[in-house]
C-alpha cells in the first residue's frame, strides 16, 4: 500500500464484507421459508437471489430467510421491501424469475406487476 | 471477495473460549455445511461481545440477534430455525439478567438495555470484526486516521489535536495524554520510543486483554500515529505473558500491518518510518508501573525507578518514552477522525469520552462495559450492570481497582470521572469496577486487599515492603476480636505515611481502600473491636445480631 488511494480502494472491497453487520442494509429481500416454501424451491430461489446479488455486486441489501407466510400455494414468495416505498410480495418465484426481480426490481426499482401477488 | 447473506460472529475471546466458544463455532460450520449454506452464511470469529459472563456469546446478522449461554446441543437448533428457515430462537436469545431489588427512589428507565445505554469508542470494532483480517479493520475507517495524520497535518498538529481533545490516560493516573506526549515530542534525542502499557496486572481486569483480542489494529494505528506526533520509529507492546492469544492476535496484526505497508519503512510514502515490536512480561504487578516496565524491558528486574526523570525525558535506554495504555492508545484513531470537539461531547467537560470498566463481583452482567464518563454509580450497578444477584444490598463499590478507595451507598449517584472521584480519595484507575454487596464484612475485604498488596510489593521502599504487612496483621487481629482502640489510629498513621513516602504508585495507593473504609465504614470497623462482626463474616466473633 503507497497511497490513500489504495487504502480507500481496500476499504471499498471490505466493506462489501462487513456492510451486513452495521444495520444499515437499505433494502430487504425476505423469502417465506416454512415447509411448503422449502418444498416450492424456496431454496434455490433464495441461492438464485444471493448468486445474482454477488454477480452484480449489489450491496445494502439484507436477504433473509423468514417463517410461513400463510400464502401455502403461492410459494416460493419473495417480499421487496424498499425504505419508503410499499412492500411488494411476488408470488411462484422460480430462481429464474428471482434473477429477473434482482435485475429489475432491486437494480432498477421496476417492479414486475405481473408476479405481485400482495403489496403492504 | 463474497457477499453472504448472513453473518455469525462467535465471540473468541479469552472468557467465552474458556466456555468452549471454539466447538460452538466449528459445530455452526459443520452444521451449515450440512444445510448447504456454506456459501450463503459466513462464520467469523470476533472480538469481546460484552457478556463474558454468559458466554459463549453469538450474535447473528444481519438480525443482529445475541444468543448466550451456548451449549453444543443448542447449535442445530439455531442452524435449523434461525438460518435456514428464518425463525429466531427465542429461548436462547440473550437476555440482560435483573433481578435485584431496587434500593433507591429513582427507577431504572424502563426499556434502557444493556447496549443501549452503553457508547462504544474504544470498543467500537469488538465483537463487530475478525480482529485476524486486516480487512474488516480497514472496512471499519481502519488506517484511514494514520493516512490523514501521515499526509495532511504535522507532527505538532497531531499533538494539538490529542491535547485538545482533553483524552487522559486510561491506564490508571488519569495523566492528560497531550501532554505527556508534547513532553517527549519537545525533547531532542537520536531516538524515541512509544511503548504500549499492556500488563493489565489489576486482579479481576481483563479490559486491555479483550480490547487486543478483539481490535489489535486499534493499537497499531494508535502507537504509529504517537509515533509521528513524537518523533518516534519504534514501539514496543509490553503484554501480560499469560496474556497469549492477546500475543497472538497482536502478533498477527503487526505481521499484516507490515504486510501492507502500514508499518514499516516510508508509511504512505510520507517519509515516515515506524515499527512494533512485542514483549512478553514477567507477570508481576508492578511491571504494569511504567519505569518498573521499562527496566523489565531492559532486561533488569521489574524495580521502578526513582522519577523525575520522567519516561518521556528519559525511559526506555535514557531515551525519550512515551508510555500509554492500550485503551489510551485505542482512543486515538477516533479522535483524530472525528475531531477532538467530537470526543469532547462524550463524558463530563473534565473528563471526556468514555470508559471501558471491567464488571467484577456481586454484579449480574460481569463483563466489559464502555459507557461515557460522568455515568453514575447507580446507573452502573442498575442499569448497565442490572444489579446485585440474589436480591441483596448494594454495600460498596471499589472502582479503579485494588488500588483505588471504596465507595459506600452514599455515593451511588456520584458521577464517575477522574476529578471526582479522586476528591473523595478514590480514583477511576484503570477501570475495574468491584462490587461487593452487604453480606460482605469490611474488615475480611480489606484483609484480602492488603494481602494482595503484601504479595505484590517489591521490596525496593520500606513504607510499601513493611507498610503492607503491617496493615494486614492489624487487620487479621481485627478480625480475630484482639485488636484495640490503638491499631486503628496505627493503621491510620501507617497509611498516611506509604501515602507520603512510598517510591511508587504502588505503595502509595495501596491504602486507599483502608482508608476509605475507615472513613465510611468506621462502625462497622470498630465493632470488631467490641468482639462484634455486623455481617458475622469474622467466625471468631460473635454477629451483632447474636449480640442483641
Ligand atoms: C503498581 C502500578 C501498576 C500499574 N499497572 C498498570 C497496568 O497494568 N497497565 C497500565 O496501563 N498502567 C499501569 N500503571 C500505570 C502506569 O504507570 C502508567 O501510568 C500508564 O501506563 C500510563 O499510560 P496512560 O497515560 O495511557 O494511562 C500502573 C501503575 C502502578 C503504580
Ligand atoms: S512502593 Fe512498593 S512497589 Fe513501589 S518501589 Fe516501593 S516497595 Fe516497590
Ligand atoms: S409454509 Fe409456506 S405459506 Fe405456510
Ligand atoms: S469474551 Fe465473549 S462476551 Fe466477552
Amino acid at each position: 500500500m503507497k497511497s490513500l488511494a489504495d487504502l480507500e480502494k481496500i476499504r471499498e472491497e471490505a466493506r462489501r464484507m462487513t456492510d451486513l453487520r452495521e444495520g444499515k442494509a437499505q433494502t430487504k429481500v425476505i423469502i417465506g421459508m416454512g415447509t411448503c416454501g422449502i418444498a416450492a424451491g424456496a431454496r434455490e430461489t433464495m441461492k438464485a437471489i444471493l448468486d445474482e446479488i454477488n454477480k452484480r455486486n449489489l450491496s445494502g441489501i439484507a436477504l433473509t430467510p423468514t417463517g410461513c407466510l400463510g400464502l401455502c400455494e403461492q410459494e416460493p414468495i419473495v417480499e421487496v421491501e424498499i425504505p419508503g416505498q410499499p412492500r411488494i410480495i411476488y408470488g411462484k418465484v422460480t430462481p429464474e424469475k428471482a434473477r429477473q426481480i434482482v435485475a429489475k426490481h432491486l437494480v432498477n426499482n421496476n417492479i414486475i406487476g405481473e408476479w405481485v401477488i400482495g403489496r403492504k | 471477495m463474497a457477499i453472504y447473506r448472513s453473518h455469525v460472529l462467535v465471540c473468541g475471546g479469552t472468557p467465552c473460549l474458556l466456555k468452549g466458544a471454539r466447538t460452538i463455532r466449528n459445530l455452526f460450520q459443520q452444521e451449515i455445511n450440512r444445510y448447504q449454506m456454506a456459501d450463503e452464511i459466513r462464520v467469523v470469529e470476533t472480538g469481546c461481545l460484552g457478556p463474558c459472563d454468559e458466554g459463549p456469546v453469538v450474535i447473528i446478522y444481519p438480525e443482529g440477534v445475541m444468543y448466550s449461554r451456548l451449549q453444543p446441543t443448542d447449535i442445530p437448533k439455531i442452524v435449523e430455525h434461525h438460518l435456514y428457515k428464518g425463525r429466531v430462537v427465542e429461548e436462547l436469545v440473550y437476555r440482560e439478567r435483573k433481578d435485584s431489588k431496587e434500593i433507591s427512589s429513582k427507577v431504572p428507565l424502563e426499556g434502557e438495555k444493556y447496549l443501549d445505554r452503553q457508547k462504544r469508542v474504544v470498543l467500537r470494532n469488538c465483537g463487530r470484526i475478525n480482529p485476524d483480517l486486516i480487512e474488516e479493520y480497514i472496512a471499519n475507517h481502519g488506517y484511514e486516521a494514520l493516512g490523514k495524520v501521515l499526509t495532511e497535518l504535522r507532527p505538532e498538529q497531531v499533538v494539538e489535536i490529542v491535547t485538545a481533545s482533553k483524552l487522559q490516560g486510561r491506564g490508571g493516573a488519569g495523566f492528560p495524554t497531550g501532554l505527556k506526549w508534547s513532553f517527549t515530542a519537545k525533547t531532542q534525542a537520536d531516538r524515541k520510543y512509544i511503548v504500549c502499557n499492556a500488563d493489565e496486572g489489576e486482579p479481576g481486569t481483563f479490559k486491555d486483554r479483550l480490547i487486543m483480542e478483539g481490535d489489535p489494529h486499534s493499537i497499531i494505528e494508535g502507537m504509529a500515529i504517537a509515533g509521528y506526533a513524537v518523533g518516534a520509529e519504534e514501539g514496543i507492546i509490553y503484554i501480560r505473558g499469560e496474556y497469549h492469544l492477546s500475543i497472538e492476535r497482536m502478533a498477527r496484526a503487526i505481521r499484516q500491518a507490515n504486510e501492507h505497508g502500514l508499518l514499516g519503512k516510508n508509511i504512505f510514502g510520507s517519509g515516515f518510518s515506524f515499527q512494533i515490536e512485542i514483549r512478553s512480561g514477567a507477570g508481576a504487578y508492578i511491571c504494569g508501573e511504567e519505569t518498573a516496565l521499562i527496566e523489565s524491558i531492559e532486561g533488569s528486574r521489574g524495580e521502578p525507578r526513582v522519577k523525575p526523570p520522567y519516561p518521556g525525558v528519559a525511559g526506555l535506554w535514557g531515551k525519550p518514552t512515551v508510555v500509554n495504555n492500550v485503551e489510551t492508545l485505542a482512543n486515538i484513531a477516533p479522535i483524530i477522525l472525528n475531531g477532538p470537539e467530537w470526543f469532547r461531547s462524550i463524558g463530563t467537560e473534565s473528563s471526556p469520552g468514555t470508559k471501558v470498566f471491567t464488571m467484577l463481583g456481586d454484579i449480574n452482567n460481569q463483563g466489559l462495559i464502555e459507557v461515557p464518563m460522568g455515568i453514575t454509580l447507580r446507573e452502573i450497578v442498575y442499569e448497565v450492570g442490572g444489579g446485585i444477584p440474589g436480591g441483596k444490598g448494594f454495600k460498596m463499590a471499589q472502582t479503579g481497582g485494588t488500588s483505588g478507595g471504596c465507595l459506600p451507598m452514599e455515593f451511588l449517584d456520584m458521577p464517575m470521572d477522574y476529578d471526582t472521584l479522586s476528591k473523595v480519595g478514590s480514583a477511576l484507575g484503570s477501570g475495574a469496577m468491584l462490587i461487593i454487596d452487604d453480606t460482605h464484612c469490611i474488615v475480611d475485604v480489606l484483609k484480602s486487599f492488603m494481602k494482595f498488596f503484601c504479595h505484590e510489593s517489591c521490596g525496593k521502599c520500606t513504607p510499601c515492603r513493611e507498610g503492607n504487612t503491617r496493615l494486614y496483621e492489624i487487620l487479621t487481629a481485627l478480625s480475630a476480636g484482639t485488636a484495640t482502640k490503638a491499631h486503628i489510629q496505627l493503621m491510620k498513621d501507617l497509611a498516611r505515611t506509604m501515602q507520603l513516602t512510598a517510591l511508587c504508585g504502588l505503595g502509595q495507593s495501596a491504602p486507599n481502600s483502608l482508608i476509605t473504609c475507615l472513613r465510611f465504614f468506621a462502625d462497622e470497623i470498630e465493632a470488631h473491636l467490641n468482639g462484634k462482626c455486623p455481617t458475622g463474616v469474622c467466625k471468631s466473633l460473635a454477629t451483632q445480631f447474636e449480640a442483641v
